[in-house]
């Protein structure tokens, strides 16, 4: 690997042996909720690998790939990485905090899920390991920012690169949203861990985890739509649709994804039904540039078809580049996101909320959003920065070609099983789904369930058998250049480039967004939990 | 800004959507009244024992024909359990928790709600459908989440 890219390798490494152990403790918890036996299988595992396999998947793999990505494009796009040092220093912290968080969970002394909802208690290491790995993530997006100023030093008035673009909303975002966490773990969770605060209060911290936890899912989204248009218009062959809507697309979600997190909180007492109808209506909004992304890409697509002789209405579909896994992948994650975003319209529905709360029905949904989106689209990035960064072919191609297309086979059979469960009232989250003996259609799904994921355990073994022999043994070649999507219209600066100012208009929508009720909560006459360890 | 004619249609199209989505939630919620459990209420969950409200859970029927049923939830149970309740006739669940989170969900029904220690948690439902209702906790609360069952029996009164 040549140096300019070794952040980006050490980043993406731990990002895919995350991702790897993380999808064989998924097919475990998938065969135990369909009461399929295998060895050692029982209650107390089943809650471990399940904490293990969110925090895995969830926070470590999405963080550490996000950061390998900004690396490579501050490299690519912006011809620097600014603050190489702190970039490192904060890989070790955050590999140091993520290997610590999983030695405790695994040890079955944190067995708190990835939402580690108080008043149940984790070992203060798990805490501490989790500040770490956010702590790292804080770092990088420092490198970003360091590596944005300086690039505007040299190019005043200039429109900043779109992908760089797309990861400086990013940074935004994260930054906002992990300021809820900080004070949910710092200020509450760690003080009450080590014992020097006796009680805290549920319901408090988990509001602050949900305007941490909403954002969360922007900024795992944000650079998937990074890849769908600065990428895929690319790898097809064809033209960025328009740069400006993009850019504008990437302001709103730093507006919006943050002042909505009641939302993930419809069925919970302390908050009145004024606030929670007032983070629906921004619920929606942050849609509306989901929908403008879809059409940008799918008309950059159409470019790339018409460029390829396409005449028709739909012919340009079959002239893309369904062989490539690059396309493939991303291609096949815009298609769950469909899915995924009307899912989403559904849980985000309010009164509506009360059918699909905490059902299977929600599993389903993260795994068509981030397992299938995001996933998809990371493992896609995955082959199209791995012959560029190392140099190398990709070993057993056609394993990489066949995997993505495995990878969407399993997950419609995964979740469309467990949203049909969901809906018929399977809780999320349990170790059998046959206890009750009452509900013998649990069952069925659950098993149709687990043969998806023994599909999708099968594509994540073919992806890291692929990305495995590309790194050690890969043939050498010379590397291909990073080439990003030229926009049909050339990019000029403007409005949507003013990070500075949307990102104050954003802080104030964060801020009435959850002034009030936070106020209101403290406020009232409280009776906070002491700590419970019931595993 | 210069936006193809497409795309223009296209997002007027999707906020068109999106204002059905919302226009349809704010009817059901102004004009129906109907909410997710969003009640403002706190007890405190070490002196559950000795409240006169949670001290012993139980269903009561109100001067006024309604129906209230009180719920702790706790490792890893229900209390009552079963809780019997009259078909048509609206009852009112308070529920709270004497340690973890919890939840409350009736299968079958839209009856669905966080179950918070040091917060009550409040819906009204109608059940006209008489039998067995299963309820699970479905907030992961420990070891034996997935055993934390309930059951709901409906009765059909006789006139």
């Amino acid at each position: 690997m040549s140096g300019r890219h070794s952040l980006t390798g050490a980043h993406v490494g731990v990002a895919i042996a995350a991702f790897a152990v993380a999808s064989a403790l998924g097919v475990l918890q998938a065969m135990s909720l369909a009461d399929i036996g295998f060895p050692h299988r029982d209650e107390s595992l089943y809650y471990i690998i399940l904490t293990a396999h969110g925090v895995l998947m969830a926070l470590v793999f999405t963080t550490f790939f996000i950061m390998g990505l900004g690396y490579a494009l501050a490299q690519e796009s912006l011809g620097r990485i600014t603050g190489r040092r702190v970039a490192w220093v904060g890989f070790w912290l955050a590999a140091a905090g993520s290997v610590a968080a999983a030695v405790t969970i695994l040890m079955g002394k944190s067995t708190v899920l990835y939402t580690f909802y108080p008043p149940l208690q984790a070992h203060p290491v798990f805490y501490i390991g989790a500040t770490l790995l956010v702590v790292g993530s804080w770092l990088w997006g420092g490198v970003m920012l360091a590596s944005y100023r300086s690039w505007r030093r040299e190019n005043p008035g200039r429109p900043v690169p779109l992908s760089m673009h797309g990861i400086l909303a990013t940074v935004v975002i994260w930054y906002l949203a992990t300021a809820g966490l900080a004070a949910e773990v710092l200020g509450m969770l760690i003080p009450w861990s080590l014992g020097m605060v006796p009680k805290i209060d549920p319901l408090v911290a988990r509001t602050l985890f949900w305007w941490f936890g909403h954002p969360l899912v922007y900024f795992w989204l944000l650079p998937a739509y990074v890849l769908w248009y600065t990428v895929l218009p690319q790898v097809a062959g064809g033209k960025l649709f328009s740069d400006r809507l993009a850019r504008l697309a990437f302001i709103l979600f730093v507006l919006l994804s943050t002042p909505v997190g009641f939302h993930h909180q419809f069925e919970d007492p302390g908050i009145s039904a004024g606030w929670k109808l007032a983070h629906t209506v921004a619920t929606y909004a942050v849609m509306f540039p989901s929908f403008m992304t879809a059409f940008t890409v799918i008309a950059s697509l159409e470019v790339a078809g018409r460029r390829k002789g396409a005449k028709g209405l739909f012919d340009w579909i079959p002239r893309l580049p369904w062989g490539d896994p690059v396309f493939a992948a991303i291609a096949l994650a815009m298609i769950g996101f469909a899915f995924g975003g009307f899912g989403g319209a559904i849980n985000a529905a309010y009164a509506m909320n009360s059918m699909v709360h905490n059902t299977a029905w929600i599993q389903a949904h993260l795994h068509v959003t981030l397992g299938t989106t995001v996933v998809l689209s990371f493992m896609g990035a995955t082959y199209w920065l791995l012959p560029r960064m190392l140099g190398r072919e990709l070993r057993f191609r056609g394993l990489a070609r066949v995997q993505p297309y495995l990878w969407f086979l399993g997950m419609v059979i995964f979740s469309t099983s467990y949203h049909v469960a969901g809906l018929r009232g399977l809780p999320r989250r349990i170790y059998s789904a046959t206890l009750t003996g009452e509900y013998p259609q649990w069952h069925g799904l659950a098993v149709l369930a687990a043969t998806g994921a023994v599909l999708l355990f099968l594509s994540a073994l073919s992806f890291v058998t692929v990305t495995f022999a590309t790194w050690i043994g890969g043939r050498k070649a010379p590397a291909p250049a990073f080439e990003f999507a030229v926009p049909l219209r050339p990019a000029v600066a403007g409005l949507w480039d003013r990070f500075g100012l949307w990102t104050v208009v954003a802080v104030v929508l964060v801020a009435v967004a959850y002034a009030y009720p936070l106020i209101h909560l403290l406020m009232q006459p409280r009776y906070p939990s002491g700590p419970y360890q019931p595993f | 800004m210069n936006v193809e004619l497409y795309e223009r249609m296209w997002m007027w199209g999707a906020s068109a959507l999106l204002l059905l989505f919302v226009g349809a939630i704010f009817v059901t919620a102004g004009v129906y009244a109907i909410h997710p459990p969003s009640h403002v209420e706190t007890v405190d969950p070490e002196a559950l024992a000795t409240s006169p409200e949670f001290g012993n859970p139980a269903v009561t029927v109100q001067p006024d024909g309604s129906v209230v049923v009180t719920v702790v939830a706790s490792l890893f149970s229900f209390s009552p359990d079963p809780i019997e309740v009259p078909a048509d006739r609206p009852v009112t669940f308070r529920l709270t928790s004497a340690d973890v989170l919890h939840g409350f969900q009736i299968v079958g029904t839209n009856g669905n709600a966080m179950v918070v220690p040091g917060y009550v948690s409040q819906f009204t439902m109608t059940f006209h459908e008489p039998g067995e209702y299963l309820i699970v906790c479905n907030e992961y609360c420990g070891l034996m989440h997935h055993g934390m069952l309930g059951k709901l029996i409906v009765r059909k009164e006789s006139k």
